[in-house]
């Protein structure tokens, strides 16, 4: 990849960030203001002296909320992935293993230009490794103790090295935001089904009957109606719209990582021969929560998705078929051996 | 108006003047960083090599040979490596180091007839740092082949060859490998554990 790609891809990286901030802003204003109008009309119009909802103050303070959490997941996101992972940071290497790691870590940041990051072990058997952090200077590459065990010298360089592009290509900041935001949006929006349940059940009779006295306003109730439609599909399906962009996010830059992994190590077999033991080893990563498993390197909840090709597996699955990526880096193995070149990455 | 023209012209031509040889400058500047990176490795290199012939020599009584190939292709490649730069004496020290990277190669196909020998924690550690510094020259090469051609290409391009003696700019060294020297070395595992 020319540095212009790589540098489109970037910018392309930070846009998608904002805009995602932007995005997750602007829903939780729908869905406060939403309520907020929602409220105003139900009440509007009712005897003199009854409390009329004027003042958009869920609105305001669940937008104040949503700018809070944005801004919080853009600082603490790595930290609040890292935390949920039980990583720990690996400072001074008391082991062969760990020497190792730490060696491979540092020689990929040389292949690829970048800061050394900080180095985080996940106390799990099964192999896997993630990336996060917010630009190239806070980043950290993390992986499961399993994989330190299962992977030799170059299969490891390979894994370290994929997790490196996610760095370097900005992947990380948007995988991570990604990560945080998705989780807050899944809490609350499961916390205000819940509350209008409950609201709904004790407040039923007195509220929908106090729309219908006001009967004359027969265009206001028909608004009320489709607002109160909109409002309530949008808040059941954010937590679904929001994870299949996760993952749509995440399918297509895993391609672009390992083809960039065999560009920093020169040594795409390698990275495939990983690719193939961490999939033989079913077993899930169960360190690793839904909500941050499109960091990882390998789907770690379960790998019957990832087998397969077809349309719901495509919409399902957080990773792209695993043996069509290790195809693709068997592919470029074979132009190596061949040509002693490495073919142009393709994103 | 013709003078006015004039004028504009000029400024214009001293404000290139002076983008380019900023530009130039810090070319420079990036292929000699680059050429640190590489400098640092190799020093690491030579450090660590002495430490591993003493940690084997003791077992090794009859492997002298071997073992003082080894230091002398380090000396040899210690005292390149003083007075190579970008701007001469890299072809030299590129050979010196891939002689010396033959040296340790067989010194490592005997170690591997020692299993005791290469189980010692020392040795075995001091083996995957070997191996951890030689990956690390080879990136680091990289990256300063690729900036010093960067550098070599802009300064000969018209009109950038009309400042480069301006910004004393020269020509620097490639690190190429020989390809004799390469095909030399044995290809060794250096790795600690068991090819699955």
């Amino acid at each position: 990849m020319t540095n212009a790609n790589l540098f489109a891809q970037q910018r392309k990286n930070r846009q998608r960030s904002l805009l995602l901030v932007g995005v997750f802003v602007l829903f939780f204003a729908w869905i406060g203001f939403g309520a907020d109008l929602i409220l105003y009309l139900q009440t509007e119009g009712g005897p003199p002296g009854q409390y009329v909802h004027a003042f958009p103050f869920v609105g305001i303070a669940l937008s104040l909320l949503a700018l809070g959490t944005a801004w919080f997941s853009w600082r603490r996101g790595p930290k609040q992935v890292l935390w949920a992972s039980g990583a720990w940071e690996l400072v001074t290497p008391s082991t062969p293993e760990e020497r190792q790691l730490v060696n491979v870590v540092e020689e990929m940041a040389i292949a690829s230009g970048l800061p050394r990051p900080t180095i985080w072990i996940v106390p799990d058997d099964d192999p896997n490794a993630f990336a996060t952090g917010t630009d190239e200077r806070r980043a950290h590459v993390a992986v499961t103790r399993g994989l330190l065990t299962a992977l030799d010298r170059d299969e490891l360089q390979g894994v370290v090295a994929h997790e490196m592009a996610h760095i370097r290509n900005y992947d990380v900041r948007l995988m991570t935001l990604l990560a945080a935001l998705v989780g807050v949006l899944a809490l609350i929006s499961d916390g205000t089904f819940r509350y209008f349940r409950v609201g709904g059940r004790t407040g039923r009779g007195g509220r929908v009957g106090g729309g219908r006295g006001g009967g004359s306003k027969k265009g206001g109730g028909a608004l009320l109606v489709i607002l109160l439609v909109l409002w309530l599909i949008s808040v059941i399906l954010a937590p679904i719209v929001s994870r299949l962009l996760a993952m749509g996010v995440s399918r297509k830059r895993e391609y672009l990582a390992d083809a960039t992994s065999a560009q920093f190590t020169r040594n795409p077999g390698a990275l495939a021969s990983a690719l193939e033991k961490i999939e033989r080893s079913a077993a899930p990563t169960k360190a690793i929560h839904r909500g941050s498993a499109h960091l990882c390197i390998a789907d770690p909840l379960g790998r019957r998705l990832t087998g397969k090709q077809g349309f719901v597996a495509d919409l399902l699955a957080t990773h792209p078929p695993m043996p069509a990526r290790i195809a693709r880096l068997k592919h470029m193995a074979y132009q190596v051996e061949k040509t002693g070149e490495l073919p142009e990455a393709v994103s | 108006m013709g003078f006015w023209i004039f004028v504009i012209l000029a400024v214009a031509v001293v404000f290139w003047v002076i983008v380019a040889y900023n530009k130039l400058i810090a070319m420079k500047g990036q292929t000699m960083n680059a050429w640190k990176q590489i400098d640092v490795q190799l020093k690491r290199r030579h450090d660590l090599i002495p430490n591993l012939v003493g940690a084997v020599k003791g077992a090794m009584e009859f492997e002298k040979d071997t073992l003082e190939a080894v230091i002398q292709a380090r000396n040899q490649a210690v005292k390149l490596q003083a007075d190579a730069s970008p701007t001469g004496g890299i072809p030299a020290l590129a050979k010196a180091e891939a002689a010396l990277g033959a040296a340790l190669g067989r010194l490592n196909v005997v170690v591997e007839r020692y299993p005791d020998l290469k189980a010692t924690a020392n040795v075995g550690q001091l083996q995957e740092e070997l191996t951890s510094t030689e990956n690390r020259v080879a990136f680091a090469r990289q990256l300063y082949n690729d900036t010093a051609t960067e550098y070599n290409v802009k300064q000969q391009q018209i009109p950038w060859n009309l400042v480069a003696p301006l910004a004393k700019a020269q020509p620097v060294e490639l690190w190429e490998i020989e390809e004799a020297a390469e095909r030399e070395a044995p290809k060794v595992d250096l790795s600690m554990k068991p090819k699955a």
